[in-house]
């Protein structure tokens, strides 16, 4: 499977239908790139017309400016709208809550208007389109499922019921922690906290929520966004439990029932 | 005598309006020590706020015991102020119950609701009382409340109390005067719904001691009020008035939206296309980035502060505080209010703001709070009132970050990847594309 930068797409003269930004995580942590790669299959199943940057993609400067560098996050954010502008994008589909926050919410102000998508809305529209057909039953019919809310999607962005939609459409037994929706706990990695140690405290975020979504009995904790899957699968190993629970972010658990 | 009562009643009444309407003044010049905020769009949007945050209480109905007790002790408030318009008219011309006339039969059923709302707001501020200091709930007993927060919330609970109980005994004994047939009690027809039930115990006290008893409360129960509404401005319990504005003024755009920095913007763009740059140098004024102090912050900030009520909602969801980390939400807002305050009484001292060598930086909130903030929006989602912490918690970071260049050795690493590799590790930027790559062998 070839995919496409924009480059390529512009050297051939034709506009892909949209484009998949990325995100420095689902670009270069081990773990992400999983997710990366399957998402970028179900686009692909489905023959959606898209494109990445390649090399060319930067990082959009969320926790340059989360954790007080507005300087290098307007660094950032300057030459990424002249690449996205130049390129003539209209449309943005992200697997990571944080460039979809970011370029929704705070890139117009600069100059960079697009529409914006996160991924599980991008494919809960192509599975109400009938595009995503789900084989027999599915890989996680009927699983214990427990879906962890990342902040940016929700309370960042109001998006609750997009991801929930997917995981019904795969038939699963969704069990909800206390903690969820509007009042989901965080899993520590925002707001450029993944790019540092915990303050003195005592306990690490991750474990709190891990904990919490253990307690729910699920077989595998769904995710949306590649920090909170990091952030869940270190509490799981630090739990032990990595043989019985796994995280999996939608994209995966959707790529591996087509 | 009645008129030396009328006299005192007048007095005691201007007193209370004059210094609330001080204090009122006061407040308001320290809540414009921030700066303009330009918050004016979408009224319709902010007026919706308005019925569903503050009169409705949307937020507080997550937490279904407190929000029920507390819908009683606030619809109390508001429609027993309709029975003291009726006090007030009494205690200027000297009258006694002067709507009672008027309204005849329905009269009796006014009062009636207000005194069974009087013994629900005093019921509910008993279980307040009991949550706060017996069963010791979390939230209500946490570090920065020790001290005067504490003494604060237990005064007005107790206030509460005490005028629902001379509201209540003061019509149980007008009510034996008026069984009586005593001069001046004007007789509404039958005892009121509460107090009809502790008008048998006051029968026996006769006529001298149940007009004493009656005047006592009166007196007592409006000089209360009066009294707590001059309280009301040192207190938590501002949030009684603030609720209100601060839910008109509260963020509409989506919560993970962070307020752009203008001046940054365009120094980046000068910098990037000079042409652009203005050219005379007068547009390149010092400026401060982000905020050290409550006079950086925006004036929204400091009526959040004001409108605080300590409630701890937004603390009891921070996943820093919950895990034991220092950050607080609730400690940014109490200390924005107090630093506020002691900014407001050095230019009360001094006409101007004169350097105090203090800041709201450092001395009230430090790095190590600041720096534990996943800016996960709980708080804010969180907060019955509108109240936006994270707000102030990132502009002191900028002011950290920017001007003090203040950041743990992880950050400024990360700020140099960046910058050289353009992601926050350390990895080529000709990587970044190597999974689509191990895709296409795959
Ligand atoms: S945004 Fe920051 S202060 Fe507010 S709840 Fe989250 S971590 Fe705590
Ligand atoms: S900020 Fe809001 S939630 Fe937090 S203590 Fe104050 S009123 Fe309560």
């Amino acid at each position: 499977m070839h995919i496409k930068t924009m480059a390529e797409f512009m050297a051939e003269g034709i506009q892909p239908e949209v484009l998949f930004w990325v995100g420095c995580a689902g670009s270069f942590d081990q773990r992400a790139q999983r997710i990366t790669k399957a998402f970028a299959q179900i686009l692909d199943k489905v023959g959606v017309s898209f494109a990445i940057l390649g090399k060319e993609e930067m990082c959009t400067g969320d926790p340059a400016r989360r954790s007080g560098n507005e300087f290098l996050f307007q660094m950032m954010a300057y030459n990424n709208i002249q690449l996205l502008n130049g390129y003539g994008i209209k449309k943005i589909v992200t697997a990571c809550p944080h460039c979809f926050n970011i370029f929704k919410n705070e890139y117009p102000a600069l100059g960079g208007e697009y529409e914006v998508i996160h991924h599980t809305t991008f494919i809960n529209q192509l599975i109400a389109d009938g595009k995503i057909i789900m084989k027999e039953g599915g890989a996680f019919k009927g699983k214990k499922i427990t879906y962890h809310d990342s902040c940016y999607l929700g309370r960042a962005n109001n998006i609750y019921e997009a991801p929930r939609a997917v995981l019904e459409a795969m038939d699963v037994e969704l069990i909800e922690m206390k903690r969820c929706k509007t009042n989901g706990l965080c899993c520590g990695a925002g707001g450029a906290q993944m790019f540092k140690e915990d303050e003195p405290g005592n306990k690490r975020i991750n474990i709190e929520r891990t904990e919490e979504a253990l307690a729910t009995g699920a077989t595998v904790i769904a995710a949306n966004c590649p920090f909170c899957t990091t952030m869940l699968m270190d509490g799981v190993k630090n739990k032990e439990q990595e043989e019985h629970v796994q995280v999996l972010d939608i994209a995966e658990m959707v790529a591996r029932s087509l | 005598m009645q008129i030396v009562q009328q006299i005192l009643f007048v007095l005691l009444a201007a007193a209370a309006v004059f210094l609330f309407a001080r204090k009122v003044r006061e407040i308001r010049r320290n809540i414009k020590l921030g700066k303009d905020a330009g918050i004016n769009d979408n009224p319709s949007a902010r007026w919706r706020n308005v019925l569903l945050l503050a009169f409705g209480q949307k937020k507080m109905f997550k937490r279904m015991t407190p929000a029920i007790l507390h819908f009683f002790v606030y619809a109390g408030f508001v429609i027993i102020n309709i029975e003291i318009l009726e006090i007030i008219l009494d205690g200027i011309f000297g009258t006694h119950r002067l709507f009672a006339p008027y309204l005849g039969g329905l009269y009796n059923i006014l009062i009636g609701c207000f005194e069974i709302l009087a013994a629900l707001v005093l019921v509910s501020c008993a279980i307040f009382l009991v949550r706060r200091n017996i069963l010791k709930l979390k939230r209500l007993n946490q570090g920065e409340l020790n001290g005067w927060p504490k003494t604060d919330a237990n005064a007005i609970l107790i206030t509460e109390i005490v005028l629902m109980a001379l509201l209540l005994t003061m019509n149980a004994a007008d009510y034996n005067l008026q069984q009586m047939n005593v001069h001046h009690y004007y007789n509404t027809g039958g005892p009121f719904w509460v107090s009809g039930l502790i008008a048998p115990l006051l029968s026996g006290m006769g006529e001298g001691g149940l007009v004493a008893l009656e005047r006592t409360c009166w007196w007592l129960h409006i000089a209360g009020i009066f009294a707590f509404l001059n309280y009301l401005p040192y207190s938590k319990h501002l949030h009684i008035v603030l609720a209100f504005p601060n839910a008109y003024y509260a963020k509409l755009v989506p919560q993970g939206k962070m307020d752009n920095m203008k001046d940054i913007q365009n120094e980046v763009l000068y910098m990037m296309e000079p042409d652009k740059a203005p050219t005379d140098a007068a547009a390149a004024e010092p400026h401060r980035f982000g905020a050290k102090d409550v006079n950086d912050l925006s004036w929204k900030n400091l009526m959040d502060a004001y409108s605080c009520t300590e409630c701890g909602r937004c603390t009891a969801v921070c996943p820093a505080n919950i895990t034991g980390k220092k950050l607080s939400p609730r400690k940014i807002m109490m200390d924005t209010r107090d630093r506020m305050e002691e900014m407001g009484r050095n230019i009360d001292q001094n006409k101007e703001f004169v350097d105090d060598g203090k800041s709201l930086l450092h001395d009230y909130i430090s790095t190590e709070e600041l720096r534990a903030c996943t800016t996960c929006n709980a708080c804010v989602e969180a907060c019955p009132v509108s109240i936006d912490p994270l707000s102030i918690i990132l502009q002191l970071r900028r002011n950290l970050v920017m001007e003090e260049s203040n950041a743990p050795q992880e950050w400024n690493m990360m700020f140099g990847n960046i910058e050289n590799n353009m992601a926050p590790w350390k990895f080529s930027p000709d990587d970044r594309d190597k999974w689509a790559q191990e895709l296409a062998e795959a």
